[in-house]
């Protein structure tokens, strides 16, 4: 950032650090062979698959991949709520009915 | 002498594998060291030129691969260097008039023969990149400081950790210091992060090289330009030598950040 660029306000990153960022995020791609739009339909069935245990805000949810030298790493951040409000009748042992029903309604 | 047999790849075309090649070939041989160059780049020849031996070529890889001739007779002996040699590719054929397992074979043949045997791969990853990687007990993937090199670079090196070669090195070429330091350019050290292998050298931008091609004698036999350092230097790493990578001013000096402070 120069002092002109700081004088008039103007903030823009060298080409240098934007080609590094642009490389990086498309390597993150390339190396798992899984698009953006492949990603964004993981994210929505892990929601989906999660909010029968926990109720989580679906909106906060952030999946990302992370690479540490060649190896990627599959980060979440699930933001939990609190833990599904489960029917006051239903007995533990029939718990797999209520995840069935939450896959359904998608309410939990 | 049993050979190691280097293979010089890249994914993207035009980021100087062929002039890699030959200037380590060279440079290796300069070293006391007996090298075969061998150009796969079948259909699209060019280690020849860069080598200043096109007009020496009776036979080719194909010829030697479908049995017409015995491979001594298709070997070409540098003038300059005598324990140089030339194994160039055919010009009027395609990548599919050899396979990897013809490529291992010729590669077996001569290796007890050589120290070296430095093979230039086409462009690509199909078979070309095949024939090319398959007899290799070393890797060396040459990009440019370019988004588009680094990508195709970073496809290579999959490949070839999946092919159990064992970890291949890094060269970066062309290199442009004053760049770096305008911060305008990719610096060595982002593209060994965003690669995450091994670097085995730094070549900088350097006209010598084009005009060394324009010759026909590789810039590794000058003496005092800049890349003909580098690339002899690589040549001493891959014999085991501990030298460091080339300083190549990439930090930007007092005037630097001066002028870019006032200019932007």
């Amino acid at each position: 950032m120069s002092f002109l660029d700081r004088l008039f306000g103007r903030r823009e990153p060298t080409s240098r650090q934007m080609a590094k960022d642009r490389l990086q995020l498309v390597l993150v791609h390339d190396r798992i062979n899984i698009s953006p739009g492949m990603l964004d339909t993981m994210k929505d069935e892990m929601i989906k698959v999660i909010s029968k245990y926990v109720e989580i805000d679906p909106d906060g949810v952030e999946v990302t991949f992370t690479q540490s030298k060649r190896q990627s790493r599959l980060t979440a951040d699930i933001p939990v709520v609190g833990p599904v409000r489960r029917h006051p009748k239903k007995s533990s042992a029939r718990a797999t009915a209520v995840h069935g029903r939450a896959e359904v309604g998608g309410d939990g | 002498m049993a050979a190691t047999i280097v293979t010089i790849t890249s994914g993207k075309g035009g980021v100087g594998k062929t002039t890699v090649t030959a200037n380590l070939s060279m440079a290796l041989a300069m070293l006391g060291k007996r090298v075969l160059a061998i150009d796969t780049d079948i259909g699209l020849r060019n280690l020849d030129v860069v080598l200043g031996l096109e007009n020496r070529i009776v036979y080719d890889l194909v010829d030697v691969v479908e049995g017409r001739c015995r491979l001594r007779q298709a070997l070409i002996r540098d003038k300059r260097l005598s324990e140089l040699f030339l194994l160039p590719a055919a010009q009027t054929r395609d990548k599919s008039a050899v396979n990897p397992e013809q490529m291992v074979r010729l590669c077996d043949q001569v290796r007890p023969e050589f120290d070296f045997v430095m093979i230039d791969s086409p462009a690509g990853i199909e078979q070309g990149y095949r024939n090319a990687v398959a007899p290799a007990d070393r890797v060396l993937i040459v990009t440019t400081p370019e988004v588009s090199a680094v990508r195709d670079a970073d496809r290579i090196v999959g490949l070839v950790e999946a092919g159990e070669k064992g970890p291949p090195k890094l060269i970066i070429n062309r290199l442009n210091p004053a760049m770096v330091r305008r911060e305008e350019m990719l610096s060595t050290v982002d593209v060994v992060e965003i690669l995450a292998i091994d670097l085995i050298g730094v070549v900088p931008e350097d006209p010598a090289v084009i005009v060394s091609s324009n010759r026909g004698n590789p810039v590794s036999l000058d003496g005092k330009s800049p890349s003909g350092q580098a690339f002899r230097n690589i040549a001493g790493r891959l014999l085991g030598q501990d030298i460091p990578i080339m300083p190549i001013k990439e930090s930007a000096s007092v005037l630097d950040r001066l002028s870019r402070f006032l200019r932007g």
